[in-house]
């Protein structure tokens, strides 16, 4: 691969615009070529803002030509979930329900990108309202991975990840409710992290599951992810479960590349049946590479894991069913049946049965049923029970250890349509990031390597407890470093070269 | 034959019980920053939080929760230690998010009392009306239906729907059945909200204006027959906008739902709404179905553990009760029970209170406010205090005191101060009201109404001294009704050799 620009980490292109090898309206450009030329097949983006991307470059470029103090990152090009708001550029969700919306407001994340001099894009495409595992459920069409376009790039986040993997961006904003911004990761070949709940705010961020979303930062590398991280974290008013302290140091973490004595647990219950052969194998070959860089591999176990999907299917659902009354056609989105001739009632009805994508229909049907009177507490309640025993679980798990490991999915990424008529087979998929969410914690899916069998990108997992989301990025920094010099370059540069149009 | 109140009584007794909702007076909305003002532009006062935008967020307004608090404390609750916000799921156009954030198993204040006291035929009795809890949440918009006759929703062309009330902090005051009312729950249900209300005037966290909407009662009445032991079936009447009213409705509701039971009908559970001119009820929603409302945890926001030291703190700095503050009052003033209930009821306790404050003698403060002001008041279909201020009346009982005035002067007085004429002693310098009492000038009328009538004033000289009514009236006939009748009297028996 000859390495354009494009190809460099954020980190890198951070540097060239420091030193004025490049302008951000230069690499904004480039990108936006880029993704001219691969996208028709990658379909990472729902929307794209030229305009304001290059509004905010050439503002950057000004900055910096006038010997002002920016932020490292401003003037990096990055791709925005369609979840969260920007003012005044569409956000769908992946809904056909939002389809033309405009919001009047930016999200926190939004306005901490902006404040840095990032330079957003465009949307990217996902699950509808972050609900899935491949972004199959998008209303606007599946996104391909670019390892191999006819496979899903993750979900619900498939859109950020790929347009990572894609060299459309090196930066990307996710959502995590239940992995969607780790899987995507896993399956891309590329890292994401899901950092501990309310230290991102989560204003702005169009809510599937309020206890469990949280907003991270993707790239191609646990460097940049640690960049991207420090500049969208941090306590914010407007959003009540946000946690008032600072920010921890992210990219010091990551630079560290040293776990010496550091305690790294494998959780027992996370392996086994329904694991590829491959996942395992690169797994465990990361093990090596922490052991032998000086970190001591211990096995924990985590009995209430095993009920952690059953738990994650009715808490996210029974919030989703809540969150998502709103969309009524009464005040923004697309609206049927309104001839003058219905209720408001019957247009509601007729514009959720025609806006609202089967997933979301029957996330909310199963969430209305679990919150019903009589029902309450042998599922919603019950639910929860289980929530507080995973959070023992963790917290019994770090008395003894730094951070725990994981493979990031059972699989790699799996065929487009190969899971689309069985959700508990797509549920599945998430069987190892859930416990993460359900507990608030920190974590991280990195690569660690092709599959043997498939050739596809592997997954590892690093957890670490709430606040303390630096230990993943030492780990994970540490672990890519020693990867990567054994396989003599990045993962993401061995992807496949996309046929450029 | 239908049966009225009384028959009604005869056969069944009723239940009661009430739900008061209170908009608070903050400043800002429950879970936004937007303005709160009273009829402001429609959807002028909102943001992405009160329309409920996808990905805004709720921050709770931290003194909602202390006037929350405060009204527990005052209506003698526990305050719970731990208190969370609940969603209530259910579609409706002018809830923006679909669900109301508000509180369910876990209310901020539980357990409280209030006691009323009502005029019964065997004098007054005290009720203590139980209060089971008070609870937060937001208020909803407001729909408007336009075209259709009724301007409701049925037969409406389409509806608009204004924001600006979405948000607004709501209290929710809830008693238990109140027991043992009988014939007198008309009585007591106005009692309970009278009082109420004073008590939230009193901590000033709201307006408490019943035809504003700033206080609504919602009365939960059943009835069943005398002795069987049973709770009827219930009906909750809303739209009840004075405390006339409340009174009104509860009467209304007992005679309707008797007569249907009379009738071999059975009472539907539904809510009703009261109409002002009939003082009837109208069929509402049927709550028949029970509606699920799905309630659970608020994820967006954090439980309320409120400080008990705080809680101490705010309960220290409560003002003194109503019912304290008015027995105090009494005393002080040496009214009877019927002057002052007199008082309470037309709501100028207060302003009398003001002008007692400015140094005016009580029974005139009083008689001042509830006569001539409220007379005009009603006149004009305004407030007294609208009309006058607490010091003007207060000055003018000081001139009348003075023997400046005279009472029938002092009226055009009030009547030029209500006419815009300016403050009282302008308009007793631009009317020329001064009491004529100079002894020169008083004689001259004297003499010249003893030489008009001399039969009258030989019969007052002989000793029939209720005879000088007719010189005294002429007197003030001829002086414009400026003299100070006292002093003509005075001046006319001495003349006549009488004193």
């Amino acid at each position: 691969m000859s390495r354009e620009i494009i190809h460099q980490t954020a980190a890198e292109m951070s540097a060239e615009l420091a030193s004025g090898n490049v302008t951000a309206v230069e690499l904004a450009n480039a990108h936006f070529d880029r993704i001219s030329a691969v996208d028709g097949d990658i379909h990472a983006f729902l929307h794209l803002d030229r305009e304001g991307a290059l509004a905010q470059a050439a503002s950057v470029d000004a900055s910096r030509k006038a010997g002002e103090k920016v932020n490292p990152l401003a003037g990096v090009p990055l791709a925005l979930k369609d979840v969260l708001t920007q003012k005044g550029v569409p956000t769908t969700c992946g809904s056909k329900m939002l389809e033309g919306w405009r919001p009047p407001y930016d999200s926190t994340v939004v306005t901490n990108l902006k404040k840095a001099g990032v330079v957003i894009l465009g949307k990217t495409n996902m699950d509808e309202f972050a609900m899935g595992s491949s972004t199959e459920n998008s209303a606007y069409g599946t996104t391909r991975n670019p390892w191999d376009l006819s496979r899903i790039p993750g979900g619900s986040g498939g859109g950020s990840s790929a347009a990572l993997a894609g060299f459309e961006a090196p930066l990307a904003i996710g959502t995590d409710t239940g992995g969607s911004i780790r899987q995507p990761a896993a399956v891309t070949g590329t890292v994401g992290v899901k950092p501990t709940y309310g230290s991102v705010s989560r204003y702005g961020l169009v809510a599937f599951s309020s206890s469990l979303d949280q907003a991270g930062p993707c790239a191609r590398t646990v460097l940049d992810t640690a960049m991207l991280h420090e500049v969208i974290a941090g306590y914010d008013p407007k959003d009540s479960t946000s946690i008032n302290a600072p920010v921890g140091k992210m990219v010091e973490a990551a630079k560290k590349l040293d776990v010496k004595g550091m305690k790294i647990g494998v959780v027992k219950e996370l392996a086994g049946d329904g694991y590829q052969a491959g996942v395992t194998t690169r797994f465990n070959g990361a093990l090596e590479a922490l052991l032998s860089a000086g970190a001591e591999i211990v096995e924990v176990s985590a009995p209430s894991f095993e009920y952690a999907l059953a738990a994650y299917y009715l808490i996210a659902p029974s919030e989703a069913s809540s969150n998502l009354a709103r969309f009524d056609s009464m005040r923004y989105g697309i609206r049927i049946g309104d001839d003058g001739s219905r209720s408001a009632e019957e247009v509601m009805k007729m514009t959720r049965e025609v806006g609202f994508g089967k997933e979301v229909k029957r996330r909310i049907i199963l969430g209305t049923y679990a919150l019903s009177s009589g029902y309450y507490d042998a599922y919603y309640g019950s639910a929860q029970k289980v929530r507080t025993l995973i959070k023992r679980d963790y917290e019994a798990a770090f008395a003894k250890v730094d951070v725990l490991v994981s493979p990031t999915c059972p699989t790699t990424a799996f065929k487009i349509g190969e899971k689309s008529d069985d959700p508990v087979a797509m549920y599945l998929n998430d069987v190892c990031t859930i416990p993460v969410n359900l507990a608030g914690i920190g974590g991280m899916s990195l690569p660690c390597g092709l599959a043997p069998e498939d050739g596809l990108p592997v997954g590892f997992q690093i957890m670490s407890p709430a606040m303390k989301d630096e230990l993943m990025y030492q780990v994970g920094g540490t672990l890519e470093a020693a990867l990567q010099s054994s396989w003599g370059q990045p993962l993401y540069a061995s992807a496949p070269t996309l046929a450029v149009k | 034959m239908a049966l009225n109140y009384d028959q009604a009584l005869e056969k069944y007794e009723p239940t009661l019980g009430l739900e008061v909702h209170v908009e608070l007076n903050t400043n800002s909305k429950m879970f936004c920053g937007c303005a709160t003002e009273f009829g402001a532009s429609p959807n002028t006062q909102t943001c992405p939080v009160c329309l409920g935008l996808p990905g805004s967020l709720p921050v709770v307004n931290a003194k909602a929760i202390e006037s929350s608090i405060r009204i527990g404390l005052a209506l003698n609750c526990s305050i719970t230690p731990f208190s969370r916000f609940a969603r209530k799921n259910y579609f409706y156009p002018d809830m923006p998010k679909n669900f109301q954030t508000s509180q369910y198993d876990e209310p901020i204040c539980v357990n409280g009392y209030l006691d009323v006291t009502i005029d019964t035929d065997e004098g007054p009795k005290v009720y203590r009306v139980d209060i089971e809890r008070v609870h937060m949440e937001e208020d909803t918009g407001k729909s408007l239906h336009v075209g259709g006759a009724t301007g409701r929703i049925h037969g409406a062309e389409h509806s608009l729907l204004d924001y600006n009330r979405a948000g607004i902090p709501l209290v929710e005051i809830v008693t238990r059945i109140i027991p043992g009312t009988d014939k007198y729950a008309p009585e007591v249900a106005r009692a309970y909200v009278a009082e109420l209300r004073d008590i939230l005037r009193s901590l000033g966290v709201s307006d408490v204006k019943m035809e504003q909407g700033s206080l609504r009662c919602d009365a939960n009445l059943s009835i069943s027959p005398r002795n069987s032991g049973t709770l009827g079936t219930r009906s909750e009447t809303k739209n009840v906008n004075s405390l006339r009213s409340v009174e009104r409705a509860v009467r209304g509701e007992i005679i309707r739902q008797a007569n249907r039971l009379e009738s071999g009908e059975r009472i539907i559970q539904e809510t009703r709404h009261f109409q002002e001119e009939s003082g009837e009820t109208r069929s509402g929603r049927s709550k028949e179905t029970a509606e699920d409302y799905r309630y659970f945890p608020e994820p967006d926001l954090l439980p309320i553990v409120a400080d008990p030291a705080w809680v101490e703190e705010l309960r220290v700095a409560l003002p003194v009760k109503p019912s304290i503050r008015r027995k105090k009052l009494q005393e002080a003033w040496g009214v009877p029970d019927k002057e002052m209930a007199a008082m309470i009821n037309a709501e100028l306790l207060d302003t009398v209170e003001e002008t007692v404050a400015l140094g005016a003698e009580p029974t005139k403060a009083r008689s001042w406010w509830l006569g001539e002001v409220s007379r005009l008041a009603n006149e004009k279909s305004v407030e007294p205090t609208s009309l006058i201020q607490p010091s003007e009346i207060a000055e003018i009982i000081a001139l009348i005191a003075a023997g400046e005035l005279t009472d029938k002067l002092a009226r055009q007085v009030v009547e030029g101060v209500i006419n815009g004429e300016g403050n009282p002693s302008m308009v007793i310098e631009k009317r020329g009201l001064k009491v004529v009492s100079d002894d020169s000038s008083l004689m001259v009328a004297i003499e010249a109404a003893i030489a008009s009538q001399p039969e009258t004033a030989e019969k007052v000289r002989s000793g029939n001294i209720p005879a000088a009514g007719a010189l005294i009236g002429a007197v003030m006939k001829a002086t414009g009704g400026q003299a100070d009748a006292a002093k003509v009297r005075e001046l006319l028996l001495k003349h006549l050799g009488q004193a």
